[in-house]
């Protein structure tokens, strides 16, 4: 490829728009916003002429690393400032970059009303620079590099309103749930060098299976704990269980940072590692049963919980988790699912990027409330919103010939693949999976835009109802939605026509075989829409038949847990705060009494030994005499009795 | 006569001379006191060299003889120069090294 070399501007330009625009300060605000939209829409033309040169270059040469340098050389240890452009990172970066740039022009809109817009688009920048160099990093410590950029990125963004401190306390949370998924990133990288004795993709991955580098043939335990390890890293990132909490809680930033955290950055920074792991999964077949099993329970998780969110950005948090699950199945199905996980990773981006932007537009006409149960009957007020959402919706449910279709289907059948119990499980939970999902979207959609108006024009409502006056968004926020609405009908099915996107693939996924699932692929697919259709259906009776009280019902005691996250922070708290909390306080209190006891005590002897021998001197010159003659006596005594 | 009287001469003065330092206030009283020790030494020096036929002691004495002029010296300038400070000779008096 001729074009390798542009490889690092990838990471340079949206890195140089959030420096630009971070230290000119407040002297950018009435341009800063557009910098941001030209670093973002630049780096997408660069990962674009990359893409066209990939695409003009023979499938067996399209694997390749452009070193830059040195980066680290100390002993065993040496790492070179590489990337990694591949079929993978390139589908990466083209998401990145596309869904990002998209975002980046609704948000000129969004915020143009924020006095620190500039500082968000400087977040913003910082946020793609971040993820792309996450997606390029030839090795796994410059990786690493990017996973925390990205997490210092989320930070500041999903707390950036912080003059509330619940944002504040959101944005902490999402980084101290990372943190903990980081440690597993640390701990896998130590066992790689451990073993291998080097961090980058190439050599670790190249040391699994039969084709094992002479004399790194590690076992398969530690395999097995590499993985297990990659799989919390990718847990803390993609909100999987049990490190799922903080990605609710991340409802607190600005839509549009939603949007990119779901869609583009962040969460699928999780997928990426566990796929580009795949060999590491191959040679420990328990971590890859783990990951299937962590994703099939995340999906369920996220799709019960979605069910029962008023609130239209926690539901469709919820979605995430859920959607996320379905991806991380797909990777711990093994190479089968390789390939259907970043294909739905890729379709997903685009409807939920597609999803969170509508949301952020029924915000923005309904005085930034959140609570569906307020909405209703919006669909003639804003129609565009109204249909590009709707599209997404489609999308997301898996109704052909939509993006998710192509997406979805494909990892239920991957998942119905294989002998014994796996098939089973794995594939009715993905089953049961698809039809909830159909329900908590379509009740989401039709709380919204569906139904008798639950909200006034009038100030004063007989009925008590909120007063609201709903319009539609401007063009700025119209565009991309439109345009990602697009992609949420057309891509899957153009990428899905004669398997080119996993052919696509292939050079980094390697060619599979087709495998037959233990169900017919037709009956599968009945199923499916099937489940669909009861799932919408049900939600239709229920949200847009139905009157939908203004205020939640009370409820069994199922809904009240799912309402409630499943009482994942009580869980957490009971498990993990609480002891913690307790044994800091104990070692607290061993800190006071023992080790600051012990030379508190120490100093405290000397000091009243010093002022008992303090009393000596009284400055008495006649008391020195004495004491000098008394010396004397006692030297002669001493002299007298040696001498004897 | 015997010589060991000598020596119980000058434990004698010895004695008064470290109880006149010990007892009293006056500076040049104590001072004339620490005079006394020295002589004390000096007449016990003499009698052991007397008594081993050896001049070692009677050369200390002469030793100590001018480190007591030089201290006489000093010793009185220092009094002196107190007591034009402070209006008092008692050695009482001059203890500002106690607080």
């Amino acid at each position: 490829m001729q074009t390798l070399s542009l490889a690092p501007w990838l990471v340079a330009l949206p890195l140089i728009g959030a420096a630009l625009l971070l230290l000119a300060g407040r002297r950018s605000d009435r341009w800063g916003h557009w910098l941001g939209v030209l670093a973002s829409a630049a780096t997408f033309v660069v990962g674009l002429v990359m893409l066209l040169d990939m695409l003009g270059t023979p499938a067996a040469d399209r694997v390749a690393q452009h070193t830059v340098g040195t980066w680290l050389d100390a002993g065993g240890l040496h790492v070179d400032l590489g990337f990694q452009v591949d079929p993978l990172s390139l589908t990466f970066v083209m998401l990145v970059t596309f869904v990002g740039t998209l975002i980046h022009v609704y948000s000129v809109a969004y915020m143009s009303h924020d006095v620190d817009r500039r500082r968000f688009f400087a977040y913003l920048n910082l946020f793609v620079a971040a993820m792309l160099l996450l997606v390029l990093a030839d090795s796994y410590l410059l990786l690493f590099v990017g996973w925390e950029g990205v997490g210092l990125a989320s930070f500041l963004l999903i707390g950036f309103w912080d003059g509330k401190r619940e944002n504040a306390v959101a944005g902490k949370k999402a980084f101290v749930m990372n943190r903990v998924g980081d440690m597993g990133l640390v701990a896998a990288m130590m066992l790689m060098f451990a073993g291998v004795g080097a961090v980058d993709f190439a050599t670790v991955l190249g040391s699994t299976g039969s084709g094992a580098v002479a004399g790194a043939g590690l076992s398969e335990g530690t395999w097995t704990a590499i993985g297990l390890m990659l799989l919390l890293a990718a847990c803390g990132k993609s909100a999987q269980l049990p490190l799922q909490a903080w990605l609710g809680d991340a409802m607190a930033g600005p839509t549009p940072v939603s949007a990119l955290i779901h869609a583009a950055t962040m969460v699928t920074a999780g997928v990426y590692l566990l796929v580009r792991s795949g060999p590491v999964l191959e040679a420990a077949p328990d971590a890859q049963l783990v990951v299937a099993i962590v994703g099939a329970l995340t999906l369920l998780f996220g799709a019960i919980v979605g069910t029962a969110k008023d609130d239209i950005k926690k539901a469709l948090a919820a979605s995430t988790m859920s959607q996320i699950g379905y991806m991380m199945l797909a990777a711990g199905l093994g190479p089968i699912g390789y390939a259907f996980a970043i294909f739905h990773l890729l379709t997903h981006g685009f409807f939920k990027a597609g999803l969170f932007l509508g949301a952020g537009s029924v915000m923005h006409a309904m005085d930034d409330d959140v609570n569906m149960r307020r909405f209703g009957g919006l669909a003639r007020l804003l129609p565009v919103t109204a249909i590009t959402m709707g599209l997404g919706w489609l999308a997301i449910l898996g109704v052909p010939p939509f993006s998710g279709f192509w997406s979805k289907d494909k990892i239920i059948e991957a998942a119905f693949v294989g002998e014994g119990w796996r098939p089973w499980v794995f594939g009715l939970a993905a089953l049961l999976g698809a039809g909830i999902t159909a329900y908590y979207m379509s009740r989401l959609f039709f709380m919204t835009f569906a139904g008798r108006r639950r909200w006034s024009t009038d100030r004063s409502d007989d009925e008590g109802r909120v007063e609201r006056h709903p319009h539609e968004s401007p063009l700025l926020m119209q565009w991309p939605m439109i345009i990602l609405a697009v992609g949420s009908v057309a891509l899957g099915g153009i990428l899905a026509v004669g398997n080119r996107f996993v052919t696509w693939l292939e050079p980094v996924t390697g060619h599979v075989e087709h495998h037959e699932p233990i169900l017919p692929v037709w009956l599968l697919m009945t199923l499916t829409l099937v489940l669909v259709l009861l799932g919408a259906a049900l939600a239709f009776r229920q949200y847009a038949m139905a009157a939908v009280p203004t205020d939640a019902p009370a409820a069994n005691v199922l809904v009240r847990a799912a309402r409630a996250d499943l009482h994942q922070d009580t869980v957490n708290e009971a498990v993990v705060m609480l002891p913690g909390q307790y044994l800091t306080r104990s070692l607290v209190y061993l800190d006071r009494t023992a080790v600051d006891g012990g030379w508190l005590g120490l100093a405290g002897a000397v000091g009243r030994l010093g002022a008992l021998l303090r009393k000596t001197q009284n400055g008495y010159v006649r008391t020195y005499a004495a004491t000098m003659l008394g010396g004397l006596g006692l030297v002669a005594l001493v002299v007298a009795i040696l001498a004897s | 006569m015997e010589l060991t009287n000598y020596l119980g001469l000058a434990a004698v003065l010895f004695a008064v001379g470290a109880a006149t330092v010990l007892l009293r206030r006056n500076a040049i009283v104590v001072f004339m006191g620490v005079e006394l020790m020295l002589n004390a030494t000096n007449l016990a020096f003499v009698t052991f060299a007397r008594i081993h036929g050896d001049v070692t002691g009677q050369v200390l004495a002469f030793f100590v003889m001018v480190v007591a002029a030089a201290e006489v010296v000093v010793g009185l300038a220092i009094i002196v120069m107190i007591f034009r400070a402070r209006r008092s000779a008692s050695v009482d008096d001059v203890n500002l090294l106690q607080s």
